[in-house]
């Protein structure tokens, strides 16, 4: 099968690239771009390690095809970070309330987290973990995640009332 | 998990992708969000010669809901079937449903059309169309026609589509002001399929029931609508007998095969339970 041209915006960085349509977004991203935030888990759209934002949409980037990402704005954890390099809030959440063990997790859930907080900047519990039930952590048993989101909703918000 | 290799197509318009269904007949699928596709072509259990991407089809896509009739395009996601708010207050049954598929990045690219299309027992959306009456849109080489939702499902996969079809729109008429509704779903985690699942609705009128509609999900190879199971409660005041002859006449309908979900007998307990819980919470609803 022919390859197809690829061009999208990762991390602010428009890519372009040769790559065969049926390449899964996950491993484009990891091999081809070299970009190792998103992990490989299950690779069966169940463990949500490989979330990445997909134009404004919390996907599974191992159920998804490069071809149907073409044009698309792609962002992972690596996008998250500060202008200057330094932890982005919610991953200096994540450091600061100790909401990772192994970190095999973590970027997919810094990843959804990143949305869920976009999309509900003042969840509840329930909220925070209805809106994380597609990323399985295996070691903290979830309430540092939880609290980690949560901390980072308020010094989000905190942030946002200072700039106005 | 790589899958087999194919040539992918995204067509901007339904006429377009007919033609390459038409063209490329049998080697030709259609994909919406792919969560029921994509899983099957990296096991290898679906060879797709041609991929026909419909995200770019715009006339695919959209909800309304004036004039009694919501009209959903095949390609809205379970996400935007939940955020949408008129459609949460005409029909709140399919939020109340669709909160209850999958898991949030499955929902975000899971389609309205490719659960109702697939023909999976286990999809949510078929039986809760057969519930609430909706209508298909399909859309083909020789024009649209209309097929009835309870009409669709003939066995797991197989359903009144024929391959050069597309589904392009639903139509679902909007319940009657004061109709109690519930989806009442048991499954054993996040992201699985329903053990047993049951969409209800009821009117009530001058203290009976004036109209019932249930369904039942992933417990037969289609969606069942248990019109005797609705009908036992038509009629009644919705006493306890009336609701319990219900859960038999629907438990009497299913069909379910034994798998890792757990054996027959144990399913059709389950069915009974979720629809008890499920013409409970709509009867508490319905004003």
């Amino acid at each position: 099968m022919s390859k197809m041209h690829v061009k999208m915006t990762v991390n602010g960085k428009a890519v372009e690239a040769l790559a065969e349509p049926r390449t899964l977004l996950i491993h484009f991203l990891r091999e081809d771009l070299k970009i190792t935030g998103p992990h490989i888990g299950c690779e069966t759209s169940h463990c949500g390690a490989c979330t990445v934002d997909l134009d404004g949409k919390s996907v599974k980037a191992c159920t998804v095809f490069v071809a149907q990402a073409n044009g698309a704005e792609v962002t992972t954890v690596e996008g998250l970070v500060n202008d200057d390099g330094s932890l982005g809030v919610i991953q200096e959440m994540f450091r600061e309330h100790h909401g990772l063990q192994c970190g095999f997790c973590t970027p997919g859930m810094i990843t959804r987290a990143h949305l869920l907080l976009q999309e509900n900047p003042t969840p509840s519990e329930e909220d925070i973990r209805f809106g994380i039930a597609g990323n399985l952590c295996r070691c903290t048993g979830y309430q540092n995640i939880v609290k980690a989101i949560a901390a980072s909703a308020d010094a989000l918000n905190a942030q946002k009332e200072a700039a106005e | 998990m790589i899958p087999a290799g194919f040539e992918y197509h995204r067509p901007t318009d339904i006429g377009a992708a007919l033609s390459i269904l038409q063209e490329h007949g049998d080697e030709a699928r259609v994909i919406a969000g792919g969560h029921s596709l994509i899983p099957m072509m990296k096991l290898r259990m679906a060879d797709i010669g041609h991929l026909v991407d419909l995200q770019d089809i715009g006339e695919l896509r959209g909800i309304a809901t004036d004039g009694g009739t919501a009209v959903i395009g095949a390609m809205v996601t379970q996400h935007e079937l939940i955020t949408h708010d008129g459609l949460a207050s005409a029909i709140p049954l399919i939020r109340e449903a669709s909160l209850q598929i999958a898991d949030p990045q499955v929902r975000y690219l899971g389609t309205i059309g490719g659960n109702v299309a697939n023909g999976d027992p286990g999809n949510d959306m078929p039986g809760l169309m057969q519930c609430l009456d909706a209508q298909f849109e399909l859309t083909g080489p020789d024009g649209s026609r209309t097929v009835p939702a309870r009409a669709f499902y003939e066995a797991a996969y197989f359903t009144a589509r024929d391959d050069e079809e597309i589904l392009a729109r639903i139509h679902i008429p909007i319940p009657g002001a004061g109709t109690g509704y519930a989806y009442e779903k048991q499954k054993r985690k996040i992201g699985d399929y329903a053990t047993a699942a049951s969409a209800v609705l009821i009117s009530v009128q001058g203290g009976s029931c004036s109209a019932a509609s249930i369904a039942m999900t992933n417990l037969a190879d289609t969606p069942i609508w248990a019109a005797a199971a609705a009908a036992a409660l038509v009629g009644s005041s919705l006493d306890d007998a009336a609701r319990s002859a219900a859960v038999a006449a629907a438990v009497e309908a299913i069909d379910p095969v034994s798998d890792n979900r757990g054996p027959v007998e144990f399913k059709k307990h389950v069915a009974g339970v979720v629809l008890r819980r499920a013409i409970d919470r709509a009867a508490s609803r319905a004003s």
